[in-house]
């Protein structure tokens, strides 16, 4: 079993280990497997080794952060100032911002230790990682699969601990799908729970940034350290947690009320269900009601995920013309030439794809058929959610409805992989927050995830939820092969 | 053919605010190119607008100025199309929920202008060509603009002129914007088609794009109203397209479009939070408007029984209007105060700068006292003119100006001898004064202030005068 955050933060202060002993270890390990494994695309080992020093020091004069020269990732569409940060999009290769993203100068101010830049689908469109600009990260567990995407490098580098935690992103599932396809625990907070200032958008309104983390207690430090309002951030918001979440995790399940939809198991792999249906059990055994709900909406969740985050991606994606910063075309004649032709090649299928489809919707003649109803039908999930959530505490679901995807999967369309996100999506369009567990294995050895869905800003209580089965589950993540030895 | 001109008026305003609409940059003019700029308003991956609360508060001033209904709920919508001074390939702009809505400007005539809506968005950066290549400069980027829209309800050009002028004036006066056409921070676009008198449908329309003068507003709507004029007299149709007026050659002609379409797929912006504003705030900016221009135009012919000209001299300059208004408060008389700022101030002050800044060395106070003096005939007009160039000049009160002497005047036995002199020269003024034709009397005390140089205490010759006539 390996260390989490809190017990290394122990060790760092006992003067066990050294922040940049730890840096170390996990820079030998990302030598040895990331020309392998594909999860970093860009290594920061000199301002790692720096950072090391410097979180050395906050520890030597005390009161240091619990996230004190810890080893991490950042998914590489969160801003790093000076470092490179490309979405892995060839339109933003080479790109530097000059600022930091809000989570990132938090972290950094707490003395994290910056590992490098994880793999992703490009601009987060994707769902197995393998739309990156620089090739998919394989799945450490079998790399003969996906990691899932699109934070796929982030769970990935969790998985092989070439990282003791990650951010990630997640529109539609893009921190919560890698993680089950990777056996990590991914947290997706409340739309406004932590800014999104300095992420690069894909879908405003349903993307929000998570920790991708070994174990709940992982994720709850790491959310404690990046959560909050944000000046930078209008759609941010201040929400009073009343303590440190990571703190409050103990809970007895007895009495807490998980409602159990039916919408969220249809066409789902049996494997899965019996998964989740034991984990269900389990808590049942220990006390917990189980309310058997209907959210008959979340039928047309995919359909509208896919309208709202495309429109949106294809306003967001505007700015990449070639004018300012990143890839431009070699030779033109004119300066829509020059657009045309930098977009062109700077884009991906999958880009291109998302961005016909989304300007296609908000096009005069089609808003109303498609955005509008869209829109429509969004604030109708909400308030089944809203009337869900009067009776129930959490929600219990799976992840997704198969485990990972061997790579290169060439026999799915574009539609078929969308419904990889069937289970994740409806909740980044109702805002709510919901995190994904390890539960079991499929018969191949791929891990399961369960996901723990709660009201909004209800994070205390889908951490405890998801604590307690992680404790009495026993579904702990072991060392992996080859990663950091400490 | 007699045509009727259908006229609508589009108008962008800068405002005045210090920071620009999504961020903290200085909106202030100049600057070396994309100095007053950073991530936000460049449109760097990863930034977020946040938006400037005093920019919704000067568009709700600019509303309650123009008669508007104020939608105290409102959002900002994305408008997006590609060009390069549109850093994020959008504008965020209002679609379909603007700040404020019907409200009117009443001409002269007494005729109303609809104004349809009043709308918040960002401005773009400017291409700059040179040496062959362009650059951009993004300092202008991110400057809030509110775009003022009226109804099609003008129909002439002399209309059009007068609608933007005192737009002009109105939003000067409330402090919201400087509104200089020639730097770019007011511009319209006039939309015109013609029709036949009694036709109630409209023409196909042209927009002429960015006017940057109020008389170039006049003229071009003569130039293209003659040119579709001209073209539906000789049976043909007007194509829908935008215009661009040339100032030298006094003509319109249709302006390369930027190569894209109209469709600029508006939808809610969803960094920005729908916002409102509580009716106690507007009701708070609108007590903390100024009485409006013409409002106080009105006041000054009607109730300070100033004559127009002079009238309309002093209220359209805000600071001239305080310090005309500042003097009466001292107890100056409103004839007096405004001659003498008309005849006096102005003439050291040759442009319409220099008079909307009025950037003067003495207070209203320093004035009124100067002005009291000629009111209680202690001095002429003459007087009063020199003393308060002098004043001007030096910062200095009138007392430091005005000798003993030019108030003690003159004695009492000289101004008996004049006022004999000033009878038996003007022996039929005398008749008439006697025959209670009282205006007469002037006659004579012109005479008096000619012989005296305007020294004369008028008054006492008047006691003098009638003693002697025996009225």
């Amino acid at each position: 079993m390996r260390a989490g955050i809190s017990e290394l933060a122990a060790r760092l202060r006992n003067r066990e280990i050294s922040s940049v002993e730890l840096t170390k270890a996990y820079i030998d390990a990302i030598e040895k497997l990331n020309p392998t494994l594909n999860i970093y695309v860009y290594l920061t080992f000199d301002t790692a080794l720096k950072a090391a020093e410097k979180a050395d020091q906050m520890l030597d004069e005390g009161d240091a952060p619990l996230i004190c020269g810890i080893p991490m990732a950042l998914k590489d569409n969160i801003c790093t100032d000076g470092l490179p940060t490309t979405c892995c999009s060839r339109i933003l290769k080479g790109f530097k911002p000059y600022y930091d993203a809000t989570v990132w100068e938090k972290l950094k101010k707490q003395g994290a230790v910056l590992l490098g830049k994880a793999n992703m689908d490009e601009f987060a469109m994707g769902n197995t990682s393998e739309t990156s600009c620089y090739g998919a990260p394989l799945n450490p567990r079998n790399t003969n699969y996906v990691t899932g995407g699109s934070s796929g490098g982030s769970a990935a580098a969790v998985c092989a601990n070439l990282a003791v935690y990650s951010l990630g992103s997640d529109t539609g599932g893009s921190i919560r799908l890698p993680a089950s396809f990777c056996g990590v625990v991914g947290l997706k907070p409340t739309y406004g729970a932590v800014s999104r200032y300095g992420l690069i958008a894909y879908g405003s309104s349903l993307d929000q940034i998570g920790p991708l983390t070994n174990s709940v207690k992982d994720a709850a430090i790491v959310f404690d350290a990046i959560k909050g309002g944000d000046r930078r951030d209008q759609t941010s918001v201040d929400h009073d947690y009343g303590s440190s979440l990571a703190e409050c995790l103990e809970r007895d399940v007895k009495g807490m009320r998980i409602g159990v939809a039916e919408e969220f198991f249809d066409g789902i792999n049996p494997e899965i269900k019996s998964s989740i249906d034991e984990a269900i059990k389990l808590f049942e055994r220990n006390g917990a009601i189980i309310e058997n709900i209907s959210l008959p909406a979340l039928k047309l969740a995919l359909p509208v995920y896919y309208i709202i985050a495309c429109a949106e991606a294809s306003s967001n994606l505007g700015r990449y013309d070639g004018i300012r910063y990143g890839h431009r075309a070699s030779s033109y004649t004119s300066i829509d030439d020059m657009i045309t032709k930098t977009r062109s090649e700077g884009f991906g299928d999958e880009v291109k794809r998302r961005i016909m489809l989304g300007t296609y919707v908000l096009s005069s003649g089609y808003y109303d058929a498609y955005y509008k109803k869209a829109c429509l039908i969004r604030e109708e999930i909400n308030r089944e959610f809203d009337a869900v959530f009067e009776k129930c505490d959490v929600l219990i679901a799976p992840t997704a409805p198969n485990t990972a995807f061997p790579l290169n999967y060439k026999g799915a369309s574009p539609v078929e992989m969308y419904l990889a996100d069937i289970c994740t999506v409806p909740v980044n369009i109702a805002g709510i927050p919901a995190i994904s567990i390890p539960c079991g294995e499929d018969s191949r050895g791929l891990p399961i995830g369960m996901q723990i869905i709660g009201r909004r800003f209800g994070e205390a209580t889908v951490l405890q939820a998801a604590h307690f089965y992680e404790q009495s589950a026993g579904k702990v993540i072991d060392d992996y092969e080859g990663g950091a030895v400490i | 053919m007699n045509y009727e001109i259908v006229c609508g008026i589009e108008t962008h305003i800068e405002l005045a605010t210090k920071t620009k609409i999504f961020c903290g940059c200085t909106t202030e003019f100049g600057g070396e190119p994309n100095t007053h700029c950073c991530p936000v308003c460049t449109g760097q991956p990863g930034s977020l607008p946040i938006l400037n609360q005093k920019v919704v508060e000067y568009a709700v001033k600019a509303g309650l100025a123009l008669n508007c209904k104020i939608n105290t709920r409102s959002h900002m919508d994305r408008k997006n199309y590609v060009y390069p001074d549109l850093p994020k390939a959008y504008q965020i702009s209002q679609y379909d929920e603007p700040l404020c809505e019907k409200g009117y400007i009443e001409l002269d005539s007494g005729k109303r202008i609809g104004i349809t809506r009043i709308h918040i968005e960002e401005d773009a950066g400017k291409l700059v060509h040179e040496n062959g290549y362009t650059y951009i400069d993004y300092n202008r980027s991110g400057v809030p603009l509110i775009e003022i829209v009226s109804e099609p309800d003008i129909s002439s050009a002399e209309e059009a002129k007068e609608y933007a002028e005192k737009l002009q004036l109105t939003m000067r006066y409330i402090g919201i914007s400087d509104c200089k056409m020639q730097e770019g921070s007011m511009r319209c676009d006039v939309n015109l088609s013609l029709r036949k008198p009694g036709d109630t449908k409209f023409g196909v329309r042209t927009e002429i794009k960015n006017i940057n003068s109020l008389s170039f507003i006049q003229k071009a709507i003569v130039a293209e109203a003659e040119r579709q004029a001209d073209i539906l007299e000789a049976g043909g149709t007007i194509v829908q397209q935008t215009m661009r007026y040339d100032e030298k050659t006094d003509s319109v002609a249709p302006m390369r479009d930027k190569e894209n379409s109209d469709d600029y797929r508006y939808f809610p912006d969803p960094d920005i939070l729908r916002f409102s504003i509580d009716e106690e705030k507007v009701e708070e900016i609108r007590a903390s408007l100024p009485e409006l221009p013409f409002d106080k135009l009105k006041r000054y012919m009607n109730v300070l029984g100033l004559p127009e000209a002079t009238a309309k001299l002093i209220f359209r300059y805000r600071k001239v209007a305080e310090f005309f208004q500042g003097a009466l408060a001292e107890g100056a008389s409103v004839k007096n105060a405004a001659n003498l700022i008309v005849g006096a101030i102005f003439s050291n002050m040759d442009t319409e700068e220099e008079k909307e800044l009025f950037d003067i060395r003495i207070s209203a106070a320093q004035f009124a006292a100067l002005v009291k003096l000629a009111d209680e005939k202690k001095i002429n007009i003459g007087v009063a003119q020199g003393t308060l160039q002098k004043m001007l000049e030096s910062g200095k009160p009138a007392e430091e100006f005005i000798k003993p002497e030019d108030l003690a005047g003159i004695s009492d036995e000289t101004l008996e001898r004049l006022c004999r002199e000033a009878i038996d020269a003007n022996p039929r003024a005398a008749d008439d004064v006697r025959s209670g034709k009282d205006k007469a009397i002037n006659v004579m005390f012109g005479y008096i202030m000619k012989k005296t140089g305007g020294k004369a205490d008028i008054r006492k010759a008047e006691a003098l005068l009638r003693k002697l006539i025996g009225s």
